[in-house]
């Protein structure tokens, strides 16, 4: 897309930005020449060493007077070589309008360029790891090394420094999962992101009373204290609404993302209030119930660093495999 | 044409007003500014209140620095000085009374909605919709009454420091006015006129040229009457004056796109912006130069003139921040130094230094004056409150640039296979230390400015505000 609507876009920036220089160009000229004024020799009065120098004659409040100094030769010479940089500059770089400049250069040209030379000279080495196997991978030191970076720069910022999470960012260490802990399948969800939706029940369930017994059963589930009456009317409604994506027995569907109820692990929190809220709120249902979607790293991270990435974060929950495995 | 033998005087009262009030805003900004610097070292420090976040008392300190303390600052020398260089009272007394006590409602209000969480987001602009319409209202009436008072001057020709009040008048209004077209949409909530990258250039417009005409073109203003008064000697150069004074008001226009190297803003912006922030650095330098070359003849008085001190180094301060400023919107630079506390460092040897010093100069000169004396209450305490500002400002400022220069490096730092050498927290930690030197610096110079209200306390004590005669004007001395 052009920057411009219109020619006159183009000529008008061209135009005021030659005149500006040249007035800058034209003022210096100008007042370097000292004026005469009229009517012969310029008043003087003596300054710093019992010199005399030329002086306005104005007065102000009493003793304000100017010294009319001629302009300092480095500092004339200061301002030449900024003008004449400028405009040696607007010659060869984009500046004047729709003119390229002679160098052709353009921000995006530049960290493309940049971006290839950099992505040549590491290729060799993410070649080699690209061909291994993610288990051996790995079991690479170096490798590992190399992810944990990356790790550090992309992930840790939701996932913490120590990948152990946080409230609606799940933990990488505890070797729960909530799409699969396999090496590809913690790839697939670095690469192509993953969108984990709760949907908002509470009217579904029928109204505060019928939640407040499903959460007691989902606390039952995992051995949470409970209301045993309550947990008991929840079941039912557990067993039709909620096990389409938990399970009959609540443990949960890697299919589809749905955490396993059963365990210890609680991506926003055990107590009944948070699992209340869960219900009737939904989670990741609008930017207000959270948005903790994962995102999809291929464009930002390209394939061969994702497999690094997705290698050391299986690491952290695997003891790295030996190399012949 | 004297006005010999009346009973006019100037109007000192604004004067006093805004001087007085300078030293509270500039205490005020200061003791936010030193409270976030702890919050950078020590994030408890907020209390978990989100009133008392950095994000919310970020604006509050700069807002009060700029606005409150700068402001005050401007609009008590300008008033003073386009009344004593015109050698007419000041035009419109009542509507100079309004300038005085709008602005104060506009500092008060600025500094219960800024910790509410009210903000355009907009930098240096971040005030809502209704303070917007009453800056508008008392920047109209500060222009009204300066040229006002221009027009009625018993004077013939119109003296350089009222050039640099009086284009700084004018520039922020139109700033003001275009950086702040806003759609209303309840009472405290605004959205900008403009979007994206639009909204981002005229920002920086705004952004830059508050700094090139707020805190410089006023604050040449003031050096121009301060210092040629305080040395007792001529302006340097007339001729000097005439260049800079037109090449600066012209050129810092185009500046703003450096704020935006490596954005969404089109390239072609970009190096219009870097090529004219290079040109401005003669301009630039010939306001330092004109300032300190005042003195020639009278170097002797710095040695034991401390107002002179504060004059004189604030003008090194703006000469070294002016340099650097053109350095820094150079591309390759910038892409070391933009997002880096090198910029913090870098804007404080601007506020601290250059319009700080000057201000506190110019207010030791001004505030005996008000009250019918010739000099503050403790010239020694004058000298203290120079000795540690400086201290604090090189503290402040040589933490600042370690920092950022670090900071750019490692965030640049790749590893032989690729990968970044540094996480962003790793920087956050090395930067630990310098928060902890800059803080130190920051308490110094804000100590300084304890001992200046007390110096001030000292001399207004006991004493009758004293409004001057209006001199004669004798044409023959024109």
């Amino acid at each position: 897309m052009s920057d411009f609507t219109s020619d006159f876009w183009n000529w008008y920036i061209i135009g005021i930005t030659l005149l500006s220089v040249a007035f800058c160009a034209w003022l210096l000229l100008a007042m370097a020449k000292a004026k005469a004024p009229a009517g012969g020799k310029a008043p003087t009065a003596p300054a710093a060493g019992g010199k005399e120098v030329e002086i306005t004659g104005h007065v102000w409040d009493g003793d304000l007077a100017e010294f009319n100094n001629p302009l300092p030769r480095w500092w004339m010479w200061l301002f030449w070589i900024t003008i004449v940089f400028s405009l040696g500059y607007l010659v060869l770089y984009p500046g004047l309008g729709r003119i390229e400049g002679v160098l052709r250069w353009t921000s995006t040209g530049a960290y493309a360029k940049e971006s290839a030379e950099q992505d040549a000279k590491v290729k060799p080495l993410y070649d080699k790891y690209a061909a291994m196997d993610l288990k051996q991978v790995a079991a690479d030191p170096a490798a590992r090394g190399m992810g944990e970076r990356i790790f550090l720069n992309n992930c840790a910022q939701c996932h913490g420094s120590d990948a152990g999470g946080g409230r609606g960012f799940p933990n990488l260490r505890d070797g729960d999962w909530l799409y699969g802990g396999a090496p590809e399948t913690i790839k697939e969800s670095v690469t192509n992101g993953r969108m984990g939706v709760m949907p908002a029940l509470g009217a579904a369930l029928g109204g505060d009373d019928s939640v407040k017994n499903v959460v007691a059963y989902v606390r039952s589930l995992s051995g949470l204290s409970h209301d045993g009456t309550r947990a008991q009317l929840g079941r039912a409604q557990f067993e039709t609404v909620c096990a389409a994506c938990h399970g009959v027995d609540g443990k949960g569907n890697q299919a589809v993302g749905a955490p396993n109820l059963t365990d210890k692990v609680w991506l926003y929190g055990s107590s009944e209030a948070v699992i209340a809220e869960g219900i009737n709120k939904g989670r990741n249902v609008t930017a207000t119930t959270g948005t903790t979607t994962m995102p999809s790293f291929k464009d930002q991270l390209g394939a061969a660093r994702i497999h690094l990435v997705a290698a050391y974060v299986w690491s952290l929950s695997n003891s790295a495999a030996p190399a012949a495995k | 044409m004297g006005v010999q033998g009346t009973a006019a005087t100037f109007n000192y009262k604004v004067v006093r007003q805004f001087s007085i009030m300078a030293v509270v805003w500039g205490i005020v900004g200061m003791l936010v500014g030193v409270i976030i610097a702890a919050q950078l070292l020590w994030p408890e420090l907020n209390f978990d209140l989100p009133w008392f976040s950095y994000g919310r008392l970020r604006p509050l300190h700069t807002n009060a620095v700029i606005f409150a303390f700068g402001g005050s600052a401007l609009f008590a020398t300008s008033y003073y000085v386009v009344q004593r260089t015109c050698q007419v009272r000041l035009f419109a007394g009542p509507l100079a009374a309004f300038t005085f006590w709008g602005w104060q409602v506009v500092i008060v209000l600025a500094a219960i909605t800024l910790p509410l969480g009210y903000t355009t987001g907009k930098e240096y602009a971040e005030l809502e919709w209704p303070i917007d319409v009453l800056i508008t209202l008392v920047w109209v009436s500060y222009a009204v009454v300066f040229f006002g008072t221009i027009v009625q001057r018993k004077t013939p020709h119109i003296y350089v420091a009222n050039w640099f009040y009086g284009a700084f008048i004018l520039t922020v209004a139109v700033l003001h006015l275009v950086n702040s077209a806003e759609i209303p949409v309840t009472m405290w909530k605004s959205y900008s006129a403009y979007a994206g990258v639009q909204d981002a250039m005229v920002q920086w417009w705004y952004g830059h040229n508050a700094v090139g005409f707020f805190l410089t073109a006023g604050f040449l203003g003031i050096m121009y009457y301060f210092v040629p008064k305080q040395a007792g000697r001529p302006v340097y150069s007339y001729r000097l004056s005439v260049v800079h004074f037109w090449a600066l008001i012209f050129t810092y226009m185009w500046a703003g796109p450096h704020h935006l190297h490596y954005t969404a803003l089109p390239d072609w912006t970009q190096s219009l912006g870097m090529v004219f922030s290079l040109i401005l650095l003669a301009p630039s330098w010939g306001g330092m130069i004109n300032g300190i070359m005042t003195l020639s003849g009278a170097w002797h008085k710095l040695r034991d003139d401390p107002i002179l001190k504060f004059l004189i180094v604030s003008l090194s301060f703006y000469g070294m921040s002016t340099f650097e400023g053109p350095m820094m919107s150079i591309k390759t630079v910038n892409a070391l130094s933009h997002y880096t506390d090198w910029t913090v460092g870098h804007v404080h040897s601007g506020a601290l230094g250059w319009v700080a010093f000057i201000s506190i100069g110019s207010l030791y000169y001004l505030l005996p004056r008000m009250f019918g004396k010739t000099e503050m209450w403790s010239i020694r305490l004058i000298t203290l409150h120079f000795w540690v500002a400086t201290i604090g400002v090189v503290l402040y400022i040589a933490s600042m640039w370690i920092a950022g220069v670090m900071q750019g490096l490692m965030w640049r730092a790749v590893n032989a296979d690729g990968t970044l050498t540094y996480a962003f927290v790793e920087s956050v930690k090395a930067t630990y230390p310098f928060y902890a030197i800059r803080l130190l610096g920051g308490t110094l110079f804000f100590s300084g400015m304890l001992i200046m209200a007390w110096n001030v306390v000292k001399t207004v004590a006991g004493s009758k505000a004293v409004d001057a005669p209006i001199p004669a004007f004798n044409p023959a001395h024109a």
